[in-house]
C-alpha cells in the first residue's frame, strides 16, 4: 500500500485529502479509517500537524504512514546500518556506532536462531570499536567476540554504563571456544586494539578481557605489547556493572563456571539440530532392515516391525540430546556415556512401554539395545558443550564406550534382522 | 566444577613448585577453581582441585614462570573422532562442535 502510494506521488497523481479524510483518494477504493486509525494519523494533511507544518507537501505521508526519513550521512552505498546501532558519533577514530543496550525482538529471533542452529554459523558483526553511553578516554574497554550472541550478551548487561566495546575477528565464534582455537589470542587482542584507533579515544583506558579468553590471551603479554592496563573481566556479562562499580575487581563467584538447569537446556537444541540427518538415515535404515524375514521382502513388515523399532531409537536419540544434558546431574555415573546409557534404556523402556505392537520378546530387546547405544552416543557428544569436560576424560570415556556403544548396535541388529527370519 | 564432577585420574594438570613466583594469575584465570593460592606471605600456587580441571590451559598460557602446565586439547567428542579419522593437522571442530 504504502509502496503505491509513493509511486502515485511521484506520478504527481495523488493529493493529500482533508484533514480527517474519509480515505475516497485511497487506491483500491478500501476504507482507510479502521477503528486503530484515527485521522491524526494524517500529520501531513492541513490543520493535523498545527501551524508549524514546514514540510513541502511531496515530503508528506498523507493518510498513509509517514514516509522514512532522508538518507543520513552515514548510509553508504553497499552498507546497511544494524538496528542495534542507536548513533554514530564522531571522534579522532572516525565516527563509531554507539550501540543500543536494550536487546530488541530482531536480536532475540536472531538468538533463537543461533540456538536452535539455524543462521549460527554466521551470526556475526563486524569487528572494531563501539561504545555506549558517552564514554572519555579512561572509560573501561570492554573486549568481546563477533559472535552476535556474545555481543548482545554483553551489550544487554550496559544499560547506564560508558564503555567502549572492542569487538575482535574470532570468526563469528563465542569467547571460550574461540581462545580454544586461538582467534581470541593476544595477537588478535593487540592487533585489533592498534587497528581500531583505541589510542586515539581512549588512550589511558584499561582493556577489560572476558576471563575465558584466558585461553588463548597471555593477559601481561597483551599489557607489555600495548602498553596499557589490562584485566580479566568476570565469566558473566551479567557480573560486569559490579565489576566496573567495584573498580576492576572481581570476586571468586564471579571467577567460577556454573552449569545450571537454564543453561544446559539452552544448549540442547542445536545438539538435535546437529544430529538431524544422521537421526533420518538410522531412521530409513530401521525401515530398510525391518522388511526383511524368511518371506524375503514385505513392505508391510518394514512399516508393521519398522514403527515400533523407529520411537524406541527415536525416544532413545532424544535421551541422549536431550534428556541427558537436563537430567544430567540426576542419571548415575560421570561419564556422560554412562548417563546417556541410562538416559536411553529410560527412554527405550517408555516408548516400548506405550507402543510395541505385535513385537517379541528378542525384538524389544533388540529395540531396548538401539535405544541405549543411540542415548549414550549422543550423550557423549554433549560433551563438547559442557563447560567441565577435560579432553583427557573425553578421549578416555570414547575409547571405553564407543566399544560398548558399538556392541549394542551390533546386537541390536543381529537381534532384528534374526528375529526377523525367526517369525 | 563444583556440581559436576568428571573422571577422576585423567586432568594433566601439573605445577612446578620451584618455578612458582606466586604471582596468582593461574587462580584468577581458572574457571574451575582448581588452583589456589598458600596462605600467607610468599606463597605459592597449590593445585586444590586435580579433577576439577578440565584441561582449558588458561593458567599455562597465563603462568609467566611455566610453572603450570597442562595438555591442551579440545574436549569435544566430534573433534576426537576427527583426530583419530583424519589425524590432528586434518581434524577440525567445523560447525558441528563449539
Amino acid at each position: 500500500m504504502k509502496d503505491l502510494m509513493e509511486a502515485m506521488r511521484e506520478e504527481g497523481r495523488f493529493s493529500p485529502p482533508d484533514a480527517g479524510g474519509t480515505g475516497a483518494g485511497k487506491p483500491g477504493g478500501q476504507p482507510s479509517h479502521g477503528p486503530m486509525d484515527p485521522p491524526a494519523a494524517c500529520s501531513g494533511a492541513p490543520g493535523a500537524s498545527g501551524a508549524g507544518l514546514v514540510q513541502p507537501e511531496e515530503d508528506c505521508c498523507c493518510c498513509g504512514s509517514r514516509p522514512a526519513p532522508a538518507a543520513g550521512p552515514d548510509e553508504r552505498p553497499g552498507y546497511a546500518i544494524l538496528p542495534f546501532v542507536e548513533a554514530f558519533v564522531d571522534g579522532p577514530a572516525g565516527r563509531i556506532p554507539r550501540v543500543r543496550t536494550r536487546l530488541d525482538g530482531k536480536d532475540l529471533l536472531g538468538a533463537a536462531g543461533a540456538r536452535i542452529g539455524i543462521g549460527r554459523d554466521d551470526y556475526r558483526i563486524a569487528p572494531g570499536l563501539y561504545m555506549t553511553g558517552n564514554p572519555d578516554g579512561a572509560a573501561p574497554v570492554l573486549v568481546s567476540s563477533n559472535y552476535k550472541l556474545s555481543f548482545d550478551a554483553l551489550r544487554g548487561q550496559l544499560s547506564g554504563i560508558s564503555a567502549w566495546i572492542l569487538v575482535l575477528d574470532t570468526r563469528g565464534v563465542n569467547v571460550w571456544c574461540a581462545a580454544g582455537k586461538k582467534t581470541f589470542s593476544t595477537d588478535e587482542v593487540v592487533r585489533r586494539a592498534r587497528e581500531s584507533g583505541l589510542d586515539a579515544v581512549a588512550p589511558d583506558a584499561p582493556l577489560v578481557i572476558p576471563q575465558l579468553a584466558a585461553t588463548g590471551v597471555a593477559l601481561r603479554q597483551v599489557k607489555k605489547r600495548l602498553g596499557r592496563k589490562a584485566v580479566f573481566g568476570p565469566i558473566r556479562a551479567a557480573d560486569l556493572p559490579r565489576f566496573l562499580a567495584d573498580g576492576l575487581t572481581a570476586g571468586p563467584d564471579m571467577r567460577r563456571v556454573t552449569f545450571s538447569f537454564r543453561e544446559r537446556a539452552v544448549l540442547t537444541p542445536v545438539e538435535l539440530y546437529l544430529a538431524r540427518y544422521t537421526i533420518l538415515w538410522i531412521a530409513l535404515a530401521i525401515f530398510a532392515v525391518s522388511g526383511l524375514g524368511a518371506w524375503g521382502y514385505s513392505l508391510s513388515m518394514a512399516f508393521g516391525r519398522g514403527w515400533p523399532l523407529f520411537w524406541a531409537f527415536l525416544s532413545g536419540a532424544l535421551g541422549g540430546i536431550v534428556g541427558t544434558p537436563l537430567l544430567l546431574p540426576l542419571l548415575p555415573g560421570r561419564a556422560l556415556s554412562a548417563k546417556g546409557l541410562w538416559a536411553g534404556a529410560l527412554a527405550g523402556l517408555t516408548s516400548l512401554a506405550f507402543y510395541s505392537p505385535g513385537l517379541t520378546y528378542v525384538e524389544g530387546l533388540a529395540a531396548l539395545f538401539l535405544a541405549m547405544a543411540a542415548a549414550s552416543f549422543w550423550a557423549m557428544h554433549f560433551t563438547g558443550a559442557t563447560p567441565y569436560c577435560s579432553p583427557s576424560g573425553v578421549e578416555k570415556e570414547m575409547r571405553r564406550y564407543m566399544p560398548i556403544q558399538a556392541c549394542a548396535a551390533l546386537v541390536s541388529a543381529i537381534l532384528w534382522i534374526g528375529a526377523g527370519f525367526a517369525r | 566444577m563444583r556440581d559436576f564432577r568428571y573422571l577422576p585420574g585423567t586432568a594433566t594438570l601439573a605445577l612446578d613448585r620451584a618455578r612458582c613466583v606466586g604471582c596468582g594469575m593461574c587462580v584468577t584465570v581458572c574457571p574451575q577453581g582448581a588452583l589456589a593460592m598458600e596462605e600467607g606471605e610468599g606463597g605459592k600456587a597449590v593445585i586444590a582441585d586435580l579433577d576439577g580441571c578440565m584441561e582449558c590451559g588458561a593458567c599455562a598460557t597465563n603462568c609467566p614462570a611455566k610453572a603450570v602446565t597442562v595438555r591442551p586439547g579440545v574436549g569435544c567428542a566430534s573433534y576426537i573422532i576427527q583426530v583419530w579419522l583424519k589425524g590432528r593437522d586434518k581434524a577440525s571442530c567445523g560447525p558441528d562442535c563449539c
